[in-house]
């Protein structure tokens, strides 16, 4: 019987360091530990993101994943490791540092963390009136042209609580795009959402990369859409990335934990793990 | 037993120290004030308005208990007239403040703690950080500045819906004609009494509002985490007010102010 231990890509997981340190990377995770309520959550995880491709941390319910994201903003501070984005250090860097990398990331948060006090127009046009010096003109052209781009041009005056999930979720996007970003961080983009829905989701997750050209990290449960829109997937189990590969190699993998999990198989060894 | 009292205390300690700098950080902020004027006006109109039928019936029936218990034991001694001297001086130092920073506590402070921990539970506060905006500026400036201006404002029409009532109860019950009841109040009053009450009830506003604020935003664990930050902030807002006035009290006293 196969258990967890056993699994090749949990008994070769320890010092792992999937790409050298690479120009082109746009973050570099290195050996980040985090601990929350005395309970280790991330382990000395090391991963690299390169320029323009679409990167997707897959793993259980509690694996880590959103913490790792919260990492990459500065929103937590790591118990060990740093992180850095295009080149700066954000786990030890002061607030100018912060806001400059924060400026070229763009967040869609799980439950899309919309202002409620505002209707859809004023949620996007948020960072703008915060940040730059546009005429209303100017605001209200950009901020269109995202909800456009979300098709949902024509919501711009509903408040947040008139929305569906979907809907919410599309406008997070805009409200992260509005500013231009060269990085996007998806946190569980289609979760909750039914299938088509979430299809549409994954189709402007694709649409980002094409027009925009950005770099984007998405945390996901759903396999079928971490397929979709990945390049590359990484897969982070008990606080450590136990495998990093292309979609193409995740399907072909002989691991047994890896094939539990991307095909959501009842039984095998992360089931004999958790009882 | 031992673990948790020194749990209690750090943690109260990193709480008092967390408010501490959020007061400072919301004052420094307050040089943007320009770009949150809107904001600000806002809530302050919600802070008056939403307070004034409560404060109204608070400072009305203050005055009236303030001169119907004041005037039974001057009527053995026959200096109901004095009545205008005492209440108008009671009111304006001491239960005009306080018992509207009362009421604030209870109407606005928990509704600023109910709507930041809302936020932060549902990572709307995530959401401005991660686009560069500071709550403290964003949030906690705004609302420290409407309310403690809203403390003052409502303090100055506490202590003249105070000082009616009291007129209304010595006319009814005393038989004090109310202009002498109103020349010994004005004659009772010096700018210092004034100054003094609207000082208090200035810090009082800016207590209530940073102690609001830094529950709702430490708030976490859903909707059960709301409810113990504003449960909280509305403990804390009674016990600081009262403990605050005190000191404040014997400040004054010492300045002869």
């Amino acid at each position: 019987m196969v258990t967890l231990d056993d699994s090749p890509c949990v008994r070769h997981s320890a010092p792992v360091d999937y790409r050298p340190l690479v120009a082109a990377a746009a973050i570099e995770i290195r050996d980040l530990t985090k601990s929350l309520g005395g309970r280790t959550i991330l382990d000395g995880i090391s991963l690299s993101v390169l320029r323009g491709e679409t990167m997707t941390i897959i793993g259980g319910s509690g694996a880590g994943k959103s913490v790792t994201l919260k990492h990459i903003v500065g929103l937590l501070e790591p118990d060990r490791g740093t992180v850095r984005v295009f080149g700066m250090e954000v786990t030890r860097g002061n607030h100018g540092t912060l806001d400059a990398v924060r400026r070229r990331i763009g967040f869609c948060f799980q439950g899309s963390a919309l202002l409620n006090s505002l209707n859809v127009f004023e949620n996007v046009a948020l960072p703008l009136r915060e940040h730059e010096r546009l005429s209303e003109e100017e605001i209200r052209r950009k901020v269109l042209e995202k909800l456009d781009l979300v098709k949902l041009a024509d919501a711009g005056t509903k408040m947040p609580s008139e929305l569906s999930g979907g809907m919410k979720k599309r406008v997070g996007l805009a409200r992260a795009i509005v500013r231009n970003p060269e990085i996007i961080l998806y946190d569980e983009p289609t979760a909750g959402l039914d299938p088509v829905v979430g299809s549409q989701i994954n189709d402007l997750i694709l649409d980002m990369q094409k027009k925009l050209g950005v770099t984007s990290v998405l945390v996901t449960h759903d396999m079928a859409s971490a397929f979709r829109v990945s390049n590359r997937m990484a897969l982070l189990l008990n606080g450590r990335i136990v495998k990093v590969g292309t979609p193409a190699e995740f399907r072909a993998s002989e691991d047994p934990v890896i094939r539990q999990f991307i095909y959501g198989e009842s039984e095998g060894p992360l089931t004999r793990e958790r009882a | 037993m031992l673990d948790r009292a020194q749990r209690w205390f750090a943690d109260s300690c990193a709480g008092a120290g967390y408010t501490l700098e959020l007061f400072l950080r919301a004052m420094a902020s307050g040089r943007r004030l320009g770009r949150k004027r809107k904001e600000t006006l806002l809530q302050l109109s919600i802070c008056c308005f939403s307070s004034l039928p409560v404060v109204f019936i608070i400072a009305v029936f203050s005055g009236m208990i303030l001169s119907l218990q004041s005037g039974i034991q001057l009527q053995r001694f026959s200096q109901e007239a004095a009545l205008g001297y005492l209440v108008s001086a009671a009111m304006c130092r001491e239960m005009g403040p306080v018992f509207t920073a009362i009421a604030l506590t209870g109407l606005v402070g928990s509704t600023f703690a109910a709507e930041i921990g809302t936020m932060k539970v549902s990572e709307e506060i995530d959401a401005l950080e991660v686009n560069s905006i500071d709550p403290v500026y964003f949030l906690v400036m705004p609302r420290l500045l409407a309310l403690s201006a809203a403390g003052v404002v409502l303090t100055v029409y506490s202590d003249a819906v105070g000082i009616a009532g009291g007129m209304l109860v010595a006319k009814a019950t005393f038989n004090v004609d109310p202009g002498i009841f109103l020349k010994n109040a004005r004659e009772a009053l010096e700018v210092k009494d004034i100054y003094g009450g609207l000082l208090k009830a200035l810090v009082f506003g800016a207590t209530i509002a940073t102690v609001s604020c830094s529950q709702g935003l430490r708030a976490e664990h859903g909707a059960a985490g709301v409810g113990r930050a504003t449960l909280r902030s509305v403990v804390l807002g009674f016990l600081f007010i009262l403990i605050f006035n005190y000191f404040l009290t014997w400040i004054l006293y010492k300045l002869q102010w």
